[in-house]
């Protein structure tokens, strides 16, 4: 019945997943994995310029438990220990295998260079010169994959659906966007690595792929999402004037370095006015600077593409070149010269802590349905630490690769046809429902990341959390069955747009809901009619469907017991 | 006091299907200093035409290396190629087999479908 059948089906070929698929291979399994965009490109791990944190030990003293606390003060007492612990604990083990298969780590005197970071309280964050982190751990995992034989890649299908029959899940069914023909997958064993969201904010730091599919398929095969509202924004993410090569969050080391002063429209420091301490000295906390740039912004006074000017005019060519001196050159490239124009910068949509609720096996609750990467949540609680994930990506994904081996192998695959024809004729209807000129889908999807930037970006209110869940609702049920779609061609962009934003809205929903429920500030979810933490939601939320509504559940977070630190 | 004029550029794209004659349409856009083709092509997308195909991930970062064209007839990433308020002629990549509109066909052959359904067979 299906056209595909394999041990292992992974979902997302960024480094989760390819990490996934050699360790799934390596337990003896044969594998599939596939991408909507080409194997190791479509997502945000080729595009990662910083570091990667792991306690190697390799610059100074370090010791997996101590980035466990680090990790664990992060998370303001909303991590899962258990996840947090796994990503610590085999961080070191990953970094030293990625380099066994070629990745170039920045050495010196014999040893991996390590750098600090933010929050870390060791030097421990390792990178591959110059901001070239990400292409290189993804360019590693390209080749790594491409030379184990149990391997199968696929590039260019987008999972649409996860096929489940008695709590099992037993197959996925995709849309190749080569030829807009639909394609069936049967396996024991399925691993979601289909990434993060942020692209579901108008401001954000995303590849084209990251609208969230991963969780909305995850919810509707029957697992649970976690810590839904927790969406990490970067205060400082580049706006203006356009920059192309170059991480949007690169700013951060600049302004710590050389001291970039944060001005609004006017040209005036305005940090202070908002309770930075240190005025002068250009060290306000990051949800300080985030909270005072948006706040200028609403009074009308945020420059021209909506946020604050960072400037370095007042620090000397040598002194920028002799901190940053290839990139200084890669700004000039793109037109920036820092010694004479302020670039524009504000808070950008970077990553999210929320995903996926999976056990320290990376198992969903539904039999067979793993996840790995930054589809999982839990492992950095209310907010993350720089470096933590890609750690998080290559750790889950080898880990959900070797326990989604073990099943596939001896699991054999459930032929059964029902679900299968259930699903098709259910995608099939989408291209007949369709409207003659209506509104395009990525139309819809650029509304629903402006409502998501408005209602749920980095501060929020109930009412405005309310007014985006009921424009989602109304997106959802009135709207997107009506969307125009053209003709099925090859390569047809709306139809590929209109899957991904019924995910997207789905995800949406689940952030928004989540961030009404819980009415406190805490970490990276910040509420303005709430602005302070309430020890009484010390609690994760977990969301689940029921009769095709979203129902959310508080539990205790899960601790390691003291010796397990 | 009089708004500065906003600034306009025109895309000329070659377009459609493999083993059809194709044709040119001309998009006008609102330009911004910096602004990159992609930029332009993704706003033709939003605000003109959908059903545009072009082939892109990563946006900012020219990490994902797979939004190449012609641009004014040289290979270029659309995503570093700098528009400029004035006509630019966008086309697919010549050495590729073509998909459709800008989309031709860089996917490696073993990451292809069919070669699987193919080696499936066997
Ligand atoms: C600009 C940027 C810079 C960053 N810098 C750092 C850093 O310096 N250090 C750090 O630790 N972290 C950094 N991060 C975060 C980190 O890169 C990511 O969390 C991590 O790479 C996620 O890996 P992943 O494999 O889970 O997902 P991804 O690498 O995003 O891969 C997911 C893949 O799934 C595919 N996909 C999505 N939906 C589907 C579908 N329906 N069907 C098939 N395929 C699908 C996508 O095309 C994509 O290829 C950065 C993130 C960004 C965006």
């Amino acid at each position: 019945m299906s056209d595909i059948s394999t041990d292992v089906l992974i979902v997302g070929a960024g480094g989760a997943g390819m990490y996934a698929a050699i360790s799934a291979a390596r337990s003896g399994a044969s594998v599939l994995l596939l991408d909507k965009s080409l194997i190791g490109r479509g997502g945000a791990t080729v595009m990662a310029q910083m570091t990667v944190a792991a306690a190697l030990g390799h610059q100074e003293p370090d010791d997996c438990a101590i980035h466990l606390k680090d990790t664990l003060d992060a998370g303001r007492g909303l991590c899962n220990e258990e996840l947090s612990a796994l990503l610590c604990y085999e961080g070191p083990k990953r970094v030293l295998e990625m380099e066994q298969w070629g990745t170039r780590w920045a050495r010196e005197n014999g040893h991996i260079k390590q750098e600090m970071a933010p929050g870390h309280s060791r030097k421990r964050c390792c990178y591959v010169d110059f901001l070239n982190t990400g292409p290189a751990v993804a360019a590693t995992l390209r080749r790594k994959v491409s030379e184990v034989a149990e391997i199968r890649r696929i590039s260019n299908v987008a999972i649409v659906d996860i096929l489940v029959k008695d709590g099992r899940a037993i197959g996925a069914i995709g849309l190749n966007l080569v030829n807009g023909e639909w394609v069936t997958f049967q396996a024991p064993a399925i691993i979601l690595a289909a990434g993060g969201l942020t692209k579901l904010y108008q401001r954000n730091s995303a590849s084209a792929n990251m609208g969230g599919e991963a969780y909305a398929l995850a919810l509707w095969a029957g697992a649970e999402l976690v810590d839904m509202e927790f969406v990490q924004f970067f205060p400082i993410g580049h706006l203006a004037p356009r920059l192309v090569g170059m991480d949007p969050i690169m700013w951060d080391p600049f302004r710590y370095k050389l001291g970039g002063k944060l001005l609004n429209g006017s040209f005036e420091e305005f940090i202070d006015r908002y309770g930075g301490i240190d005025f002068g000295k250009y060290t306000a906390t990051r949800d300080i600077a985030a909270y005072a740039i948006l706040k200028e912004v609403e009074a009308g006074r945020g420059t021209p593409h909506g946020g604050a000017y960072l400037d370095f005019r007042h620090i000397p060519e040598r002194q920028l070149r002799a901190a940053f001196g290839p990139v200084i050159d890669r700004l000039l490239t793109n037109g920036i010269d820092l010694t004479q124009t302020p670039v524009e910068v504000g808070p950008t949509a970077h990553y999210h802590m929320g995903g996926i609720r999976v056990n320290a096996r990376m198992e969903t609750r539904i039999q067979g349905l793993y996840a790995a990467g930054e589809a999982v949540g839990g492992a950095n609680g209310a907010n993350r630490l720089s470096g933590n994930a890609i750690t998080e990506a290559l750790v889950f994904g080898e880990r959900a690769g070797a326990c989604a081996g073990e099943r596939g192998k001896r699991g054999s695959a459930d032929g059964d046809a029902k679900p299968v024809a259930a699903a098709l004729q259910r995608i099939k209807a989408v291209k007949e429902q369709r409207a003659k000129d209506g509104v395009s889908p990525i139309a819809l999807q650029t509304q629903l990341q402006k409502i998501m930037w408005d209602k749920a970006g980095p501060f929020r209110t109930g009412d405005k959390l309310a007014e985006a869940l009921a424009r989602i609702r109304e997106m959802c049920e009135e709207e997107l069955p009506r969307l125009t779609i053209a003709d099925g061609n090859s390569y047809d962009m709306d139809l590929q747009d209109w899957f991904e934003l019924r995910a997207m809205l789905a995800t949406a929903e689940a952030v928004v809901k989540s961030a009404l429920a819980r009415t406190e500030s805490r970490g990276a979810h910040q509420r303005e009619d709430y602005p302070d933490a309430d020890e009484a939601l010390l609690k994760n939320q977990a969301l689940e469907l029921k009769d095709r509504a979203l129902v959310a559940s508080w539990l205790p977070p899960v601790q390691l017991s003291r010796r397990q630190k | 006091m009089a708004d500065s004029p906003i600034k306009k550029a025109t895309l000329h794209i070659r377009r459609g299907g493999a083993g059809a004659a194709s044709h040119f349409d001309d998009f006008e856009v609102p330009y911004e200093d910096g602004m990159s083709v992609l930029d332009a092509l993704r706003w033709i997308r939003v605000h003109l035409d959908s059903t545009l195909a072009i082939r892109y991930s990563c946006i900012n970062a020219n990490a994902c290396k797979t939004c190449m064209a012609l641009v004014d007839g040289e290979v270029e990433y659309t995503c570093i190629a700098k528009l400029a308020p004035k006509t630019v002629t966008v086309e697919p990549l010549p050495k590729r087999p073509l998909i459709r509109d800008l989309v031709t066909d860089i996917v490696p052959d073993e990451e292809k479908w069919a070669t699987l359904k193919n080696l499936e067979v066997k």
